[in-house]
């Protein structure tokens, strides 16, 4: 980016925005991956904008919530009737949910 | 260049199931073996508008571990890591990223070898998913079946340096490792169940070089054997490779425990890009030094010390090889504090850690909740000649499977001591019937005392003690 932030060196381009819509696993037409590209690369350009603000005298945040350590303690609570996730489910089989044929093995 | 001259260089991911009673974002039981599907809830399905809360006894898990193996203990994050598959129903896995709760730690071996620890962090562990149709097998299957009842239970991922040169040593660091997170009650270490699971980083190099090879990671490690035999076969892969001119491709293999080798898994028509990002439902993990502190300072002893403990009980002259064997495996199994107290009361070392590195292992869930006072009780009387070994063992197994004194069980099983003289009488009238042998035995075949014994044994319907017997036998001969 320039040192006024205001445009990236680097514009999302239509593959990029291929790319990111396959792992998201969203099928788009040509028409739809143009439309998205250019608002996609608009939202970029603006969050390049914020990046670029000096930022070198302020912590780190991790979290917009000023709060630490939200914890619960290790007790037991009731589950769901197994019947009634299942019934919701597009399809079981023996206590289990029904997935079609996968290709490859666990990332 | 023959396969002597090359070195593998091997790193460890091992994932450990924490001991939790619930899982790591919600209240859902964290149970092995339960019925599919009996422990979901919203948020370990992933349903919308669920919020996980973390679990306070896991991030203290978490931290006996960063404590056991020498870790910097710090403030921590979770990321999501995104991917597509039906283990995980939010289509992703919450766990920690570039700020993990442990790092730079190290673990020593018996030998006092030193593995340097990368991380620890906390995950979620995901379903299982069974493979229908097909044999099992995941390229022919026809659908899947998948249970989330382990979706969602913490793991802490230990991910060791490569700082491991040989198979056996690899083995070596996990027996340690499984025996250190069974110290602290972080795991059962059940590694045939899925509480603790190996993944191996293998690369080969030649000689004494710095660089490192191409490496490729192999999982599906269940046991201990698995391992060892996966990294013996992973490092020939790699050299015949190299020795032909052929480059190591850097991949994901399988161990295929049928075939005894790794196969390649099939290629992806794209690497993984789990493009991580924070996890916006969680807030920083930052346990204070109250808490640090408090962890440290209820760390119980470490396998380390415990071995050093029974070796000095063993006394001068130092532990022979076969007890060095017999202590590691009672510490593994946590069963050492049966040995300690046997000591106390007085029982001999030897006896007491033989009888708890055999039969008590051989049983150990069992014999770690045994009454002390009746495993020792049992000890004195095969201590004392009240019963020979045999006979003890037998009353050992009947003690740890349905409790009760040793006496009574002796009795029930009529092991009643061999009044003085009977030993001595039943060798004299067997060596009177078998003059030939007898003969044979004082002109010194040794074998024969096996002869002898078996007939005492018959005599005295299994009630002899086999070492008075050899005794006896010897005085005869004189």
């Amino acid at each position: 980016m320039n040192e006024h932030g205001s445009a990236r060196s680097e514009r999302l381009t239509r593959e990029d925005a291929a790319y990111v819509a396959r792992l998201a696993r969203v099928d788009l037409t040509e028409d739809e991956l143009d439309l998205y590209a250019g608002q996609l690369a608009a939202v970029l350009d603006h969050a390049a904008q914020v990046a670029a603000i000096a930022t070198s005298g302020v912590e780190p945040t991790a979290h917009t919530l000023p709060l630490r350590n939200v914890l619960r303690d290790d007790v037991v609570r009731p589950s769901l009737e197994r019947e009634e996730v299942l019934a919701q489910a597009p399809r079981a089989e023996d206590g289990r949910f029904w997935v079609p044929r996968i290709l490859g093995e666990s990332p | 260049m023959s396969v002597e001259a090359w070195e593998p260089v091997v790193g460890l991911e091992v994932h450990c199931e924490l001991k939790t009673a619930t899982k790591l974002f919600c209240g859902c039981r964290n149970a092995f073996g339960d019925e599919p599907n009996t422990n979901i809830c919203p948020v370990c399905l992933g349903l919308p508008g669920s919020l996980p809360v973390l679990n306070v006894k896991a991030v203290e898990l978490a931290m006996f571990i960063g404590n056991a193996l020498h870790c910097e203990i710090r403030p921590s994050l979770f990321h999501r890591k995104n991917y597509f598959y039906p283990d995980m129903p939010k289509d992703y896995q919450i766990s920690q990223y570039d700020e993990p709760i442990n790092v730079n730690g190290w673990l020593e071996l018996p030998d006092g070898q030193r593995v340097g620890i990368v991380r620890a962090h906390m995950e979620e562990d995901t379903g299982k998913t069974s493979h229908m149709g097909g044999g099992g097998r995941i390229h022919d299957a026809d659908h899947a079946l998948v249970d989330y009842n382990r979706a969602g239970v913490p793991l802490v991922e230990i991910v060791s340096a490569p700082d491991i040169r040989s198979a056996a040593q690899a083995r070596r660091y996990v027996e340690e490792l499984r025996a250190i997170l069974m110290a602290i009650r972080a795991s059962d270490g059940r590694m045939e169940e899925g509480s603790l699971r190996v993944d191996a980083n293998v690369s080969v190099r030649a000689g004494r070089t710095d660089e490192l090879g191409t490496r490729c990671e192999v999982k599906n490690l269940n046991s201990l054997r698995s391992l060892a035999r996966a990294i013996e076969h992973e490092t020939e892969r790699q050299v015949s490779l190299l020795e032909a001119g052929e480059p190591v491709l850097q991949q994901t293999r399988h161990w295929d425990e049928q075939a005894q080798k790794t196969v390649a898994l099939r290629s992806k028509e794209e690497a993984f890009d789990y493009r991580y990002f924070p996890e916006p439902d969680l807030v920083l993990v930052a346990p204070g030094p109250d808490w640090q502190y408090q962890v440290a300072l209820c760390l119980p002893p470490m396998p380390a010390e415990r071995r050093a403990k029974l070796t000095e009980l063993l006394g001068a002259g130092g532990p022979t090889a076969a007890q060095v064997d017999q202590v590691a495996t009672v510490v593994a199994l946590g069963l050492d504090t049966l040995v300690v107290e046997a000591a106390s009361s007085g029982i001999e070392v030897p006896l007491a850690l033989a009888r708890t590195a055999n039969e008590a292992a051989a049983d150990a869930d069992r014999a770690r909740e045994v009454d002390r006072a009746a495993y020792g009780t049992l000890l004195r009387m095969e201590q004392e000649g009240m019963l020979t070994p045999t006979q003890a063992k037998a009353v050992l197994a009947d003690l740890f499977e349905n409790g009760g004194h040793p006496a009574d069980i002796a009795r029930r099983k009529g092991f009643e001591a061999l009044g003085a003289g009977t030993v001595v009488a039943a060798v004299a009238d067997v060596v009177s019937a078998h003059p030939e042998e007898w003969a044979r035995y004082c002109q010194g075949e040794d074998k024969l005392v096996g002869f002898f014994t078996g007939l005492v044994m018959q005599a005295t319907d299994k009630k002899a003690n086999g070492k008075e017997v050899a005794a006896e036998l010897r005085r005869l001969r004189g």
